[in-house]
């Protein structure tokens, strides 16, 4: 497929020139006093084949460097090279885009379209992301998604999905299915949804989830929550971020200040399932200070305090990302 | 049952290919959404039907594309199409609004 994208253009007409996209990052991380610093590369490429078609990619690049413990010196590291998702997206009608392929679970809303590290406030996830994103956070089948209606004032959009099991190093995924629909009022800025899925293998389990967002017309505020419940352990997260127009706008240098909070909570109902979400009770407030550089740069600082039984910790994170866009060549207009 | 029903409400309430392509993308000219969003009132040399599109994709950028994330600043014109069929797909834009967006982006 990569061959047949980069050896002709004959399919290729004017804006529709295959781009790479993504971000490149380095962060560290201080939890509990143990730092870890992390290169990060997250490239995405999409590539539409004539006037139905498109193929995206989005694929994870990092190493994760962390000082010897036990006296020693030195560091010790890890890495990581993964797709996060392969998928080919048709346009059938105007109301339907049959997904088919390895795909990011659209259960609630982080997953799909905050976790890009040239998208998110925070280096970190909400503390209850994993509920129902079935250990792996993707899919790997087919789904059915698109506009189902749109209007001036308001418009629905859907997605529903069947995943199969798969074991496959690059693409594991467990047998699911579900479904999420949003509300969003355009006049209000004002969105809210609901996402159902439930797990089809192992023992069944059924996961819910609702949010409401909302952005202030003409205002650089945004606020997001959602609350997600399993079988296991519910939670939500509420976050607000803020850049201020008044003193010169977006793009002077206090403009480009971006205060952010997260306000993040988790309830364990049992201890059954090892599921990603904490085993005790938890309560995290995030407080992050972000800056908006010129050239699509974006520095990202934040401290964290995590309560639970099972001890209190600081978490503090810093890190810049460099956003990139441009085509794979050069193209004709 | 009480304690998620509160929690349920407050949430609701309160709530290696990168190097070749760069040196040709460095020399082409570049679309600014934002730029553009803000010069659109200011041209007045087009037919109005023209504007009227304009100032809906306009709107439709507005209104949707910083629901999720900041708006790049710039890209080349040659993969604006490929941009808003990805965003289409993604944020399950209408084909109406594909088709301003896409005026949008290249007037």
């Amino acid at each position: 497929m990569i061959v047949m994208i980069l050896g002709g253009c004959s399919w290729c007409v004017a804006q529709d020139t295959p781009l790479l996209s993504g971000g490149v990052g380095f962060q560290t991380n201080t939890n509990g006093g143990n730092t870890t610093y992390t290169p990060i590369i997250e490239p995405l490429l999409a590539a539409p084949i004539g006037n139905h078609l498109l193929i995206e990619s989005r694929a994870a690049l990092l190493e994760s460097f962390s000082p010897n413990t036990n006296g020693q010196s030195g560091y010790s590291h890890s890495h990581f090279i993964g797709l996060t998702y392969l998928e080919g997206d048709y346009i059938a009608t105007p109301h339907i885009t049959v997904v088919g392929g390895s795909y990011l679970l659209p259960f609630g809303t982080y997953n799909e379209r905050l976790s890009p590290i040239w998208i998110s406030n925070f280096f970190n996830g909400p503390l209850s992301l994993p509920i129902g994103l079935m250990s792996t956070g993707t899919g790997v089948g087919g789904m059915l998604r698109g506009s189902a209606i749109s209007r001036r004032k308001y418009s629905v959009d859907y997605a529903t999905w069947f995943s199969a099991s798969s074991s496959n190093e690059q693409f594991q995924a467990e047998r699911s299915v579900g479904l999420r629909t949003d509300l969003y009022m355009p006049e209000n800025r004002l969105e809210i949804g609901f996402s159902f899925d439930r797990l089809l293998q192992g023992t069944h389990e059924s996961f819910y989830e609702g949010h409401v967002w909302w952005e202030p017309k003409e205002t650089a505020f945004r606020l997001r929550s959602e609350f997600d419940s399993g079988a296991h352990a519910n939670g939500y997260w509420i976050e607000a971020d803020y850049r201020t127009q008044h003193f010169g706008g977006l793009n002077s240098w206090i403009g480009r200040f971006e205060p952010v909070f997260r306000m993040n909570q988790t309830f364990r109902l049992d201890t059954v399932a090892s599921d990603g979400v904490p085993l005790v009770n938890t309560q995290r407030p995030d407080f992050g200070l972000d800056y908006n550089l010129p050239h699509n740069v974006r520095i990202l600082t934040s401290y964290s305090r995590q309560f639970s039984s099972a001890g209190n910790v600081n978490i503090w994170q810093t890190g810049i990302v460099y956003r990139f866009l441009f085509p794979t060549w050069k193209g004709k207009l | 049952m009480n304690k998620r029903l509160l929690f349920f409400t407050a949430a609701l309430y309160l709530g290696g290919v990168l190097a070749p392509p760069l040196a040709c993308v460095m020399a082409q000219p570049q679309v600014a959404p934002e730029g553009k969003a803000q010069s659109g009132k200011k041209k007045q040399t087009n037919a109005s039907n023209s504007q009227q599109e304009q100032n809906e994709g306009q709107r439709i950028f507005e209104q949707n594309c910083s629901r999720c994330h900041n708006a790049p600043e710039g890209f080349s014109p040659n993969i604006s199409g490929t941009i808003v069929r990805h965003m289409r797909v993604r944020a399950s834009l209408s084909k109406h609004d594909e088709e301003e967006l896409l005026r949008f982006f290249n007037p």
